[in-house]
């Protein structure tokens, strides 16, 4: 060891953040291993009930389900891109595989959602939260997913739950951002109004504050929906199966075939699931002059069914 | 504390923007001026000591330029926001220091506000705008649309209940602002420059409705302006404010005939007063220039050009010329078109010029008052 010296003090002068860590995460292990299995349950309950849905659907009848669906939410263009990314999918033979994928990217989603609008809403509402928060979503967003892989093994074991876990610290911050960012830009003068005519505070945030941050909103869910995607690929090394796995075990075996199936599959997903959420976003923000059950699938239905009664009392009379 | 005409009455009101209104508040109380709290303290007075009632049924106008704490003033009656110092009565029951329960129910139910910028809820049709007030206070959605479409259709907005903000032009926007703040059915309406946004020629026909449905509601509503032109028109009584103060309260016709200081006059630069003036305020008394009928022989001073001959309840019989030897000139059915107190100004301008003798002005009863001779018809029009 060499003398203190001031011209380079960290020779000397060193804290031990590393060691720090590990000896908090030693701690964390053995006192609340109890703690972490709690925060597994809700998960892994949520990411089962999605992925049995999904791999019980067959392919064929989950193809036109989705297509009703982004007909019903964006009209007949999306349903076209809908069935051919879809049918894409199971061409390619990684069906199986992308509905795995798809219910860990709904499951962060969800949790990322439940978690991630509250706190946009509470952070919209107290700057000094904000300030609290903003360093934190930074870290969550910038911070090398490889490192906090390692303890959330240690604390969470490996498989599809710790992967759902690490998917939300990394997608959960632009839906915080989003939502926060909304919220504040609703119009001072709608606010002032809404006052005036006697608005409680939840009024407020129900029937004027939400539904103007709406798009901003789905903006944050969309990008939380396309990290989630990203993240499938890292979380894959702690054991998280789908599309990931494959891209994984392509590289490893250096099987570029493999790797390039498994990409090619979550390129596109992110299609389907993008176009999807932008769809849903532009439709809040314009102003729908038709109920949503006037249009699409639903709304054809049911004016087959209006059509259907009269011509009965027609019979009838 | 107030007395039974007066709606709302405010009492010392200040409003200090910024983080140390209690250091501003003392130096305003010990004698400082608005300038002088500013320098020291970075304080922002809105409102300095303002006092004054507002009638019920009046359309009352505060006016003044920018910053001069007329919007500012208008948002202490509902506390959008908060007065500093002093109170504020409505129908005798003190706004200020209302609990937050209670506050709300006077804004849902005591005061609607009608906004510059219109302020819709660009999510919701216009129907759903209209009831927005009354869906807050938790009214029936059958009840507040039946509601929302009576008041749609006084603002003449019948048959655009499912059309969306966007879709209105400027002036059927704040139509449907105007029917929002009526649908709760307020007893005071609160407007904040609410037509200065829009072009003149729809300005003119909302300020016009807005005269009509008070005339039909004979509701309160204080009105926010900068325009002297509208003030005149819309207002019973106008405020105007200078500096966070009011300066001076009154009708059109008192502000115009005595304005209180500089500030106030030059409001009124360029106004065509002949239009809010009436013959009564110009017309002038000359005892040497009335004769009594019941004297034989009219005598009149010499140097009086014409004399006016009435009859003993002082109803105007003629105009005599003293030039052509003090005889009464004949009665002339023609020139003795009748000027009233109450007439424009500028309809007397016309029959001014084409009279010899300056123009008699009676009351409504008939009795003479006075003469408005032409150097007084220009030398009100020149002052103003």
């Amino acid at each position: 060891m060499s003398e203190f010296s001031l011209l380079d003090p960290f020779q000397y002068a060193t804290i031990p953040l590393g060691d720090w860590v590990e000896s908090t995460l030693k701690f964390l292990v053995h006192n609340f291993r109890d703690v972490f299995r709690a925060i597994r349950w809700p998960i892994d309950q949520v990411l089962n009930g999605i992925e049995f849905t999904l791999q019980s659907i067959p392919p064929s009848i989950g193809i036109i389900l989705s297509s009703l669906l982004g007909w019903q939410l964006a009209g007949k263009r999306m349903a076209l891109l809908s069935f051919v990314t879809l049918t894409l999918l199971g061409l390619i033979g990684v069906w199986s595989e992308s509905m795995t994928t798809l219910a860990l990217v709904l499951t962060s989603v969800f949790f990322c959602a439940v978690i991630g609008v509250p706190l946009g809403i509470v952070c919209a509402r107290s700057n000094r939260l904000e300030q609290v928060i903003r360093p934190l979503l930074d870290a969550m967003q910038t911070l090398p997913a490889f490192v906090y892989l390692v303890p959330v093994v240690m604390l969470f074991g490996i498989g599809n739950v710790p992967g759902v876990l690490v998917t939300i610290v990394f997608a959960l911050p632009p839906l915080v951002r989003l939502t926060n960012l909304g919220i504040r830009q609703v119009p001072e003068d709608k606010i002032e109004a809404a006052r005036a005519f006697g608005c409680t505070p939840r009024q407020m945030l129900t029937r004027v504050q939400l539904p103007l941050a709406t798009p901003t909103i789905m903006a944050g869910l969309n990008q939380t929906l396309m990290l989630s995607l990203s993240m499938v690929v890292i979380a894959s090394m702690i054991s998280v199966g789908g599309l990931g796995q494959m891209v994984l075990r392509g590289i490893g075996r250096l099987d570029m075939g493999l790797a390039t199936v498994g990409g090619a599959g979550l390129v596109l997903l992110a299609i389907f699931l993008d176009r999807l959420t932008q769809a849903m976003g532009a439709r809040t923000s314009a102003d729908p002059s038709l109920r949503w059950y006037q249009t699409g699938p639903v709304g054809v239905v049911l004016r087959l069914c209006d059509s259907a009664k009269p011509a009965e009392r027609r019979k009838t009379a | 504390m107030s007395r039974a005409d007066e709606i709302i009455s405010v009492n010392n009101i200040y409003k200090v923007f910024g983080n140390q209104p209690g250091v501003a508040m003392n130096m305003l109380t010990s004698g400082a001026t608005k300038n002088e709290v500013f320098e020291k303290t970075g304080q922002v007075i809105g409102v300095f000591d303002a006092s004054f009632a507002v009638k019920r049924g009046e359309i009352f106008v505060i006016m003044g330029l920018s910053g001069s704490g007329k919007s500012t003033m208008v948002r202490l009656f509902n506390r959008l926001i908060e007065p500093t110092a002093g109170q504020i009565y409505l129908n005798g029951r003190e706004i200020t220091g209302l609990s937050d329960k209670a506050l709300l129910d006077v804004r849902r139910k005591e005061m609607g506000m009608v906004f510059q910028s219109f302020a819709l809820m660009p999510h919701m049709s216009v129907l759903e705008n209209t009831a927005f007030g009354l869906e807050i206070s938790g009214v029936s959605e059958q009840e507040r649309h039946s509601r929302a479409r009576e008041a749609l259709s006084q603002v003449g907005l019948a048959g655009q209940e499912h059309s969306y903000p966007h879709q209105l032009s400027g002036g059927m926007q704040q139509r449907v602002g105007l029917a929002r703040a009526l649908a709760n059915d307020p007893a005071i309406l609160l407007m904040d420059e609410a037509f200065s946004a829009l072009d003149p020629l729809i300005r003119h026909e909302m300020q016009g409705e807005l005269i009509r449905l008070q005339a039909e509601q004979k509701r309160t509503i204080i009105f926010i302006s900068h325009d002297i032109e509208e003030a005149i028109r819309i207002g019973h009584r106008i405020a105007i404010m200078e500096g966070g103060r009011v300066v001076q309260i009154g009708t059109p016709q008192e502000l115009i005939n005595q304005p209180a200081n500089d500030y106030v006059r030059t409001f009124f630069k360029g106004f065509d007063s002949s239009r809010v003036l009436k013959a009564g305020d110009v017309a002038s008394f000359d005892p040497a220039a009335v004769c009594r009928v019941n004297a034989k022989a009219p005598q009149f001073q010499l140097g009086v050009p014409f004399g006016y001959l009435l009859n003993e309840r002082g109803a105007l019989l003629g105009v005599v010329d003293t030039a052509a030897a003090g005889t009464p000139a004949p009665c002339n059915q023609h020139q003795l078109q009748p000027v009233y107190t109450d007439t424009p100004l500028h309809e007397v301008l016309d029959i001014a010029a084409s009279l010899p003798y300056p123009v008699p002005v009676l009351d409504r009863a008939g009795a003479f008052q006075g003469t408005v001779s032409k150097n007084q018809l220009l030398q009100t029009l020149s002052r103003h």
